[in-house]
């Protein structure tokens, strides 16, 4: 057990807790979210990702100790902001959602891809998703929506 | 009123983006108690002892001695058990659970159970033929006898997982005698059943509530009918609520995938040039038991002829059983063997007869009227010479098709033809479903549509919910479609093989027509419809003689590839479709269904390897079984031809599989052309491709 301190959503926290804990055990059954899913387990699908930092990374990987002092934002606390609101019209209007699955990762990955580079080529998009997996779209209904947002959100990022 | 295909923003798009969607992990049940399952550690032998470590309070373990009922998981054919009884017959298989309040103790006392076998000699090799199906049309016969010329080739197809992002997972809860199971699932209704067999219960003691599902493309069809039984059953003996997610691992090691297969191809050749007769061949490896495998092969023999009509065709199959994990649905079931075998053939036929692929294709390209392949008729039209010259036109293909052969660029363009019957096969819609469906009219005028098909992502809520809107001249807002829960919707079938628009859709339609001529407003009103099979289709299911589907959807994908001469790696450079799905209810939600799918099918032809090694699946999770990335993604451009379907809502056919069954071919036909010589197997790797450089045909 270890006293972790790390602001969440913008909430200061404080907890004790075993630091070697899975970020995504904790985010999931300690804090009750459930945009952030458990694909593989591994790093590798991305549905699991949150911001720390600002950086996206996956949370399955991530020990609790490892976020001391950090900055979590999470799809739950992004969906408060306006920025969320321009990625997730525009995954609607582009029919980038299906299962739902992958969604809440997506568009954690668009928000940092957007917030490093807010007019993406296409290309730069595409490697910018890449670290997420999806098995309904093939990506192009996607892809398009994060170019879509870019423009709508122009000056948001 | 507005034309029905144009899109409207899908119902469930909010609480999916922002994570409040609630799948079955997020599912969590006040004193809910955790299992995992132990599996066989050999792929073949008798259980000759069970060692278990002390059981702490509260921890259990969950065998066949427990099941009340038959210890079968009732589906099809019923060979598959809930757990292993005194013998194993593939590596994974369960034998039993262990339940218990935490899930790191439970983890702990599956490691320390041993379980001590009498090993046997496990079959790996297509010999233990378990189902065989022919039929014939014509007299291929003596065709092959007055033939000039006989050309055979044999192919070769692999495993494929669904990887669905989200692992299968289920929840249990009892109170007194009912049990409720809550889970990812595409068939509600097969679940209960199977669980009513195991647990030889009434059936109001079980009921079946669908979770948002993520992702499932068949891998959710009679899988969960395995996880429900056996939680059904740990929760009748212990009376807690549990919970069984799995994690990658284990999904991918012991759930159902696509039947590998091998299919030898004969055509018998006239003088003239002319195909006169086919023959086909077909293994299919079904694992260490039958389950859907039956019903996969007769889908594959049927496609035998693809998008052609051979006049004269002998039909073999075998479904094969090997000491492996059981094989099961997978979008395209079956068709996408076979069609890739189809579509290879009759360009390797060209190649030998030295006649331009195209024209002899074109020569023997379906026509309304023509007879299928089981001596049934197509009574709708066909329209793919709009389709095929639509797809040419856009992508470029003709000149594409001279420069590349022309130069030495390693860059080609494949194209393939293909059809999807929709539906079940056969006379599975009266005989095997009887599909019923209800729409209820509360007294605020909201209508709540009744049915049990599952949203997968595929966005069967939105359409249904379209189409009652649409037919009833109301808002969209003013229909309700829940999560279908058994107890509440009548059994309209399982939510597979492309049936639920066009079956499901249409029986919705009828009913809202119903509820339309009865409407009053402020009174609740109930309305159902049944499935009554067309009068012109007839079909005999042991000969295979008749209509196969009541209807046919109709598609052409053309890819083009670049491969790297160096590292032989396949880059896919873009993608051109044109389908002919009778009638989109939702245009977005097609196109979406037509994105997804052929980057599954186009993956299952040069990216997704997975095999077996001494009866062990070898790719366990996404770093080594790899699945397309929006890196491999290229441009999709999907053209939709309206030929409405006179008995489908507003016109639809099928749509799901129909996207996903002609993307290997395709793929596979731009590879052999960038590369020149002859592909016989899917995925074609960068080291098969080697291998062909070095010892190929060209």
């Amino acid at each position: 057990m270890a006293k972790i301190k790390f602001k969440l959503n913008n909430k200061e926290i404080e907890i004790d807790e075993n630091p070697n804990l899975r970020l995504l055990d904790v985010l999931r059954d300690k804090f009750e979210f459930t945009g952030v899913k458990e694909g593989c387990g591994e790093g590798e699908c991305g549905a699991c990702a949150v911001l720390i930092n600002n950086d996206i990374v996956n949370s399955c990987i991530v020990p609790l100790g490892n976020v001391n002092g950090k900055e979590i934002m999470t799809i739950e606390g992004y969906s408060e902001t306006k920025k969320y609101d321009v990625i997730k019209d525009a995954y609607a209007e582009e029919g980038a959602v299906q299962c739902g699955f992958c969604t809440p990762g997506m568009i954690i990955a668009s928000e940092s891809l957007l917030n490093k580079n807010p007019h993406p080529t296409e290309e730069e998009i595409r490697v910018g998703l890449s670290g997420n997996l999806c098995r309904c779209t093939g990506y192009n209904m996607i892809v398009k929506a994060v170019k879509s947002a870019a423009k709508k959100g122009d000056g948001l990022w | 009123m507005k034309d029905i295909t144009t899109s409207v923003l899908k119902i469930d798009n909010e609480e999916k983006s922002k994570g409040s969607a609630i799948y079955v992990s997020d599912i969590t049940i006040p004193g809910m108690y955790y299992a995992k399952t132990v599996r066989s550690t050999i792929s073949k032998g008798k259980i000759q002892k069970i060692t278990l470590p002390e059981m702490p309070e509260n921890y259990t373990i969950v065998d066949y001695k427990d099941i009340p009922g038959k210890n079968i998981v009732r589906i099809i054919f019923e060979d598959q058990k809930i757990f292993a009884e005194d013998e194993v017959t593939y590596y994974g298989e369960p034998i039993m659970l262990v339940v218990g309040p935490d899930k790191l103790i439970i983890e702990e006392l599956v490691k320390q159970i041993k379980i001590e076998y009498i090993e046997e000699t496990p079959v790996f090799e297509y010999v233990n033929s378990a189902i065989n199906y022919n039929f014939k049309k014509g007299d291929a016969k003596s065709a092959f006898e007055n033939a000039d010329k006989v050309i055979k080739y044999d192919y070769v197809t692999g495993y494929q997982e669904q990887l669905y992002i989200e692992p299968q997972g289920m929840v249990v809860d009892i109170e007194g005698d009912k049990v409720t199971l809550t889970g990812s699932l595409q068939c509600p209704y097969y679940v209960k059943n199977a669980v009513l067999s195991a647990l030889d219960a009434k059936d109001s003691e079980v009921r079946v509530i669908q979770a948002v599902v993520g992702g499932a493309f068949g891998g959710k069809e009679e899988f969960p009918s395995l996880t429900t039984t056996q939680l059904a059953v740990a929760a009748k003996k212990i009376g807690k609520p549990i919970k069984m997610i799995y994690e990658r691992e284990e999904d991918m090691e012991v759930t159902t995938k696509r039947h590998p297969s091998k299919i030898n191809m004969e055509a018998a050749i006239s003088k003239d040039k002319e195909i006169l007769a086919f023959r086909a061949n077909v293994g299919l490896d079904a694992g260490a038991n039958i389950g859907l495998s039956g019903v996969v092969l007769s889908r594959a023999l049927i496609a035998c002829t693809g998008a052609y009509t051979i006049d004269d065709i002998e039909v073999n199959g075998d479904v094969f059983l090997t000491n492996t994990v059981p094989n099961g649905a997978y979008r395209g079931f079956g068709a996408p063997q076979m069609l890739f075998a189809v579509e290879m053939f009759m360009h390797h036929i060209a190649k030998e007869i030295d006649c331009d692929p195209l024209k002899l294709r074109l020569r023997y390209l379906s026509k309304q009227g023509d007879a299928t392949s089981t001596q049934g008729t197509f009574n709708d039209p066909i329209i793919m010479n709009d389709m095929i010259k639509k797809a040419m036109k856009e992508s470029d293909y003709k000149a594409k098709k001279i420069k590349y052969a022309k130069e030495d660029v390693y860059k080609g363009i494949g194209m393939s033809w293909f059809l999807h019957g929709c539906g079940f096969t056969g006379s599975g819609e009266s005989t095997h479903i009887n599909a019923l469906v209800k729409l209820r009219k509360d007294k605020n005028d909201k209508v709540h549509i009744l049915i049990a098909a599952v949203d997968m992502g595929q966005g069967i809520r939105t359409t249904m919910m379209k189409i009652v809107s649409q037919v009833l001249d109301i808002p969209l807002e003013q229909t309700v479609y829940d999560l279908p829960n058994t107890d509440l919707v009548p059994d309209s079938g399982p939510t597979v093989a492309s049936r639920t628009i066009m079956i499901v859709g249409g029986l919705v339609a009828r009913a809202a027509k119903q509820l339309k001529e009865n409407w009053t407003p402020g009174e609740e009103l109930t309305v159902s419809e049944r499935y009554k099979q067309p009068e012109y289709i007839k079909w005999d299911e042991d000969n295979f003689v008749g209509d196969a589907y009541p209807a046919y959807s109709w598609g052409v994908n053309i890819v083009e590839v670049e491969v790297c001469p160096v590292t032989y790696q396949v880059t896919l450079q873009h993608v051109w479709s044109v389908y002919d799905v009778g009638k989109a209810i939702d245009e977005r939600i097609i196109m979406g269904q037509a994105d997804g799918g052929i980057m599954q099918g186009i993956g299952y032809g040069y990216l997704e390897v997975m095999n077996s090694k001494d009866g062990r699946i070898q790719q366990k999770n996404v770093t080594d079984y790899i699945i397309p990335t929006s890196v491999d993604s290229p441009p999709l451009d999907t053209y939709l031809m309206d030929n409405p379907y006179p008995l489908g809502p507003y016109g639809a056919k099928g749509a799901g599989e129909l996207t996903l069954v002609g993307g290997a071919p395709a793929v596979a036909l731009a590879i052999e052309e960038a590369i020149g010589k002859k592909i016989h197997k899917i995925p074609v790797t960068p080291e098969y491709i080697m291998e062909l450089m070095k010892n190929g045909k060209n």
